[in-house]
């Protein structure tokens, strides 16, 4: 136990320590992780052996990666996609592929394993990419939506891969399997479909993904309701994470990649209402998993073979980047990704990625690509990695400015996007909101705490999300950073006020329209940062009050007069009545001055009131009054 | 010489289907002498701010009325505007002196072609003979009364020249009362105020 204690530290002090130093510096989290690695391994030798059994672990990460992946991605969204994803991400896999195993051919390699490298040379890290373009901001541009389709069509094209680069097995590399047969027998994974005929192969595979499909749609939204009715937060991160091992595990006995079913997962719960739930709580997991496996790659580079084939490797490195940027610049021209985009998208994706450790040592097991040369190659595969932050800094300091200044030329295109509206709270409240909002166009994104609620709202198409607005992470999910406004509906004070304090504080530009309970409440969020709030009773009051009026025989528009000389002195005097609120001692919510004050308001809206109906000029007296009797006479003429 | 600060009263209830008073109203906007008020914007409930507005008009020295001709006349918060704010002892009557001297112009947009607006054309009426009721305000507030500035045809305006060009005169026209430069005894007789500014550029670079 007490090794397993020391080994956790010693990784989480080397997070800590080199992750922020390296944000600081504008290098960003992954290279962080990665010279964490590397210090705790090959430089002072504090880890050892056991990264190799840390980064299986930590290559879970990637999985929960690609299920959040999946779960920003609806069906309708993937099926719009399709053509890039087929064009320019099956080209991208074809040519590198192609074009890597003809140079390793070249290089005296034999043909299968020639063909086998340049299959995992063709894939970048989905890892590396995704996380910088989330950090830097670039997944919203031209050049970030074109690598990420790319970068999916690599994570699908991982599962034939894995069925064929079994099929490349070196004769002589098996032989000498087959004598060490009785040591590997051990290492032999767990499998339900091993030594089934195909056909029956074929069907597990078919009736897997059609479960995680089928169970996703319609088991998944009983099961999060049954939780989520216990209130329990914490048995909700247990279902989240229970889905994703759970499928990670279905994948694994038939044979296919975890990462592709949970991707699929994903998908099918990407329309469902607890999906921004599901993100907030699988996304600390992903992070700190993703995080260990950079800090395994860095730690798994062998010094000594690095200084022994230095040149080769950083050869084939520059060899395999040159190969992959190029290809990647020609399918960019191809497309008609222009500019910086266009930089972009080549610099971005000329990496090996952690699917090519993966498939590495996949190759190594089934006696595809022999150990030496796999070595080295696993060094050419992490240094590409290591190199691409830098490539990424490269394109933010160089590349970025000078396309800057050109496009400032350009007549900028018409943004017709108003922004977003988050609405936290779906109750009888935040609906009528959100019903005025959908009904003009506006995207919202409607959060309620009560699942009942939600479903009921979803029965009358209304789009919502389970999920406690109130947690930050969950109001990031629902995509609080590109938003344009928050409105809280939430009937909780307390909540409605903290949520108030918080999103004030974090998006100070966010405009914050709040409702309050009351007098008092509607102080404190004042003073919470609220822009604006909206008492919930008062105007609703006012019409009834307008109404009794009505009926009692006042003229409705005189009625409507009132009402709005009632408002304006309300509106005159609230400031006075805030400031001297909160001035208030501790402990009570009004004090003695502020019922004086609220009491002279009283009697300064009934003057108000009164000053219209007086029957002589005054200049209290407004509105439509004819000029007084005998004023024709004023005039001369 | 003395300058005129100017209050633009903006009257315009579908500003999203306008393309020509929002180009007109965006101009002065930026303009540091010029008070531009988006009335519909202020008061989208119609419930007009007497003393707020008496205020706006007491700074100022020119009060321009711009809105697009609605039924020979102007849409209806202006005329909200006037019944509530022109009151008695304020604008007119015993006491009422607080306007006096100022300049008073309309500018606005009509439908119609120009040959419409003449006794022979189909409206019958000139414009500045349709405004008399504005004109006979000013005068017994005892504003100083300019013929309107008017661009017509202006559904079609901005795909001929006609918009920019009116754009160019409006930017003399607000250049001219800034400077106070205009000639009033030369407008008494004009039907519109764009017959003195023309398309002679000389007399506002002049001012």
């Amino acid at each position: 136990m007490t090794i397993y204690f020391i080994q956790a530290f010693v990784y989480l002090l080397a997070a800590v320590i080199t992750v922020p130093l390296a944000k600081k510096l504008g290098l960003g989290s992954v290279l962080g992780y990665l010279i964490a690695g590397v210090i705790i391994g090959p430089v002072t030798g504090i880890v050892g052996q056991e990264t190799v059994t840390i980064q299986h672990f930590a290559e879970f990460g990637v999985v929960m990666m690609l299920f959040l992946v999946g779960l920003e991605l609806h069906p309708q969204m993937l099926w719009k996609m399709r053509n890039r994803l087929i064009g320019l991400g099956g080209l991208q896999v074809l040519l590198s592929t192609i074009l890597i195993s003809l140079v390793t051919y070249l290089l005296g390699q034999a043909f299968t394993v020639a063909i086998a490298v340049g299959l995992i040379f063709s894939l970048s890290s989905t890892a590396i990419v995704l996380q910088t373009f989330n950090e830097k901001g670039l997944s919203k541009t031209d050049g970030g939506k074109n690598a990420f389709s790319v970068l999916l069509m690599q994570d699908i094209a991982v599962i034939p891969m894995l069925a064929f680069i079994p099929m490349l097995a070196l004769p002589e590399l098996v032989a000498l399997a087959e004598q060490g047969k009785v040591a590997a027998q051990h290492h032999e994974e767990l499998s339900l479909v091993a030594g089934l005929p195909t056909w029956a192969y074929a069907l597990a595979i078919l009736a897997s993904i059609s479960s995680v499909v089928v169970l996703g749609h319609f088991l998944s939204r009983p099961l999060f309701h049954y939780v989520a009715q216990s209130g329990l937060r914490e048995i909700f991160v247990a279902t989240a994470l229970l889905i994703v091992i759970g499928i990670a595990a279905l994948m694994s006995l038939v044979g296919l990649s975890p990462a592709l079913g949970t991707f699929m997962a994903g998908v099918v719960l990407a329309n469902s209402e607890f999906r921004h739930e599901l993100e907030s709580n699988i996304e600390p997991f992903k992070g700190l998993l993703l995080g260990l496996f950079f800090i395994t790659v860095g730690a798994g580079i062998d010094f000594n073979v690095l200084t022994s084939h230095f040149a080769v490797v950083v050869g084939l490195t520059v060899a395999v980047m040159v190969i992959k940027g190029g290809v990647l610049w020609g399918l960019a021209s191809l497309f008609k990704i222009r500019n910086s985009d266009r930089w972009l998208f080549a610099l971005s994706l000329a990496q090996a990625g952690e699917f090519g450790f993966v498939l590495l040592s996949f190759s190594i097991q089934n006696s595809v690509i022999p150990d030496h040369v796999a070595q080295i190659l696993q060094l050419v595969v992490a240094l590409s990695m290591f190199l691409t932050p830098s490539l990424f800094i490269l394109f933010e300091k160089v590349i970025m400015p000078r396309y800057q200044t050109t496009n400032s030329s350009q007549p900028f295109d018409v943004i017709d996007e108003k922004g977003k509206v988050i609405i936290a709270g779906g109750g009888r409240f935040g609906q009528v909101v959100n019903r005025l909002l959908v009904a003009n166009d506006i995207k919202t994104v409607v959060m309620d705490l009560d699942a009942s609620q939600v479903e009921n709202l979803r029965t009358i198409k209304i789009k919502t999300f389970f999920g406690d607005a109130t947690r930050p992470e969950l109001l990031h999910t629902a995509g609080i950073d590109n938003a344009s406004a928050l409105v809280v509906a939430i009937d909780d004070r307390e909540s409605a006020k903290s949520l108030v304090h918080y999103a004030k504080q974090s998006f100070p530009n966010i405009k914050i329209i709040t409702r309050a309970y009351d007098r008092g409440h509607n102080y404190e969020l004042r003073q919470a940062g609220a822009d604006i709030i909206v008492n919930e009773t008062y105007h609703s009051a006012l019409e009834v009050g307008a109404q009794a009026m009505t009926s009692l025989g006042y003229h409705p528009f005189l009625v409507e007069q009132k009402k709005f000389a009632f408002i304006k002195t309300e509106v005159q005097a609230s400031q006075h009545l805030y400031e001297r609120w909160s001035l208030r001692s501790e402990g009570e919510q009004y004090d003695h001055d502020y019922r004086k004050l609220f009491m002279q308001i009283e009697e300064a809206i009934k003057e108000a009131m009164q000053s219209d109906r007086l029957d002589k000029h005054s200049h209290d007296e407004r509105g439509w009054t004819p000029p007084p009797k005998g004023y024709e006479n004023d005039f001369d003429s | 010489m003395k300058k005129n600060r100017i209050l633009l009263l903006f009257a315009h209830p579908s500003q999203h289907r306008s393309n020509v008073n929002a180009p007109l109203f965006e101009y002065a906007k930026s303009l540091d002498y010029v008070t531009a008020v988006d009335l519909y914007a202020k008061y989208p409930t119609y419930q007009i701010d007497i003393d707020d507005e008496q205020q706006l008009l007491n700074a100022h020295d020119v009060v321009i009325f711009q809105f697009p001709f609605y039924w020979y006349s102007t849409p209806s918060i202006l005329k909200e505007w006037q019944d509530l704010v022109l009151e008695y002892g304020y604008a007119y009557g015993q006491d009422g002196k607080a306007l006096q001297g100022k300049l008073f112009i309309c500018a606005i947009s009509a439908g119609g072609k120009e040959e419409a607006y003449r006794a022979k054309g189909y409206n019958h009426f000139t414009v500045r003979e349709l405004l008399q009721p504005l004109e006979q305000t000013a005068y017994i507030t005892g504003m100083t009364y300019l013929p309107p500035f008017a661009l017509f045809s202006s559904r079609s305006a901005q795909f001929d020249h006609a918009l920019s060009s009116h754009l160019a005169q409006w930017k003399l026209l607000l250049q001219a009362l800034y400077h106070n430069s205009i000639d009033v005894r030369a407008t008494e007789s004009l039907i519109t105020i764009n017959e003195l500014l023309g398309g002679s550029k000389t007399q506002g670079d002049k001012a």
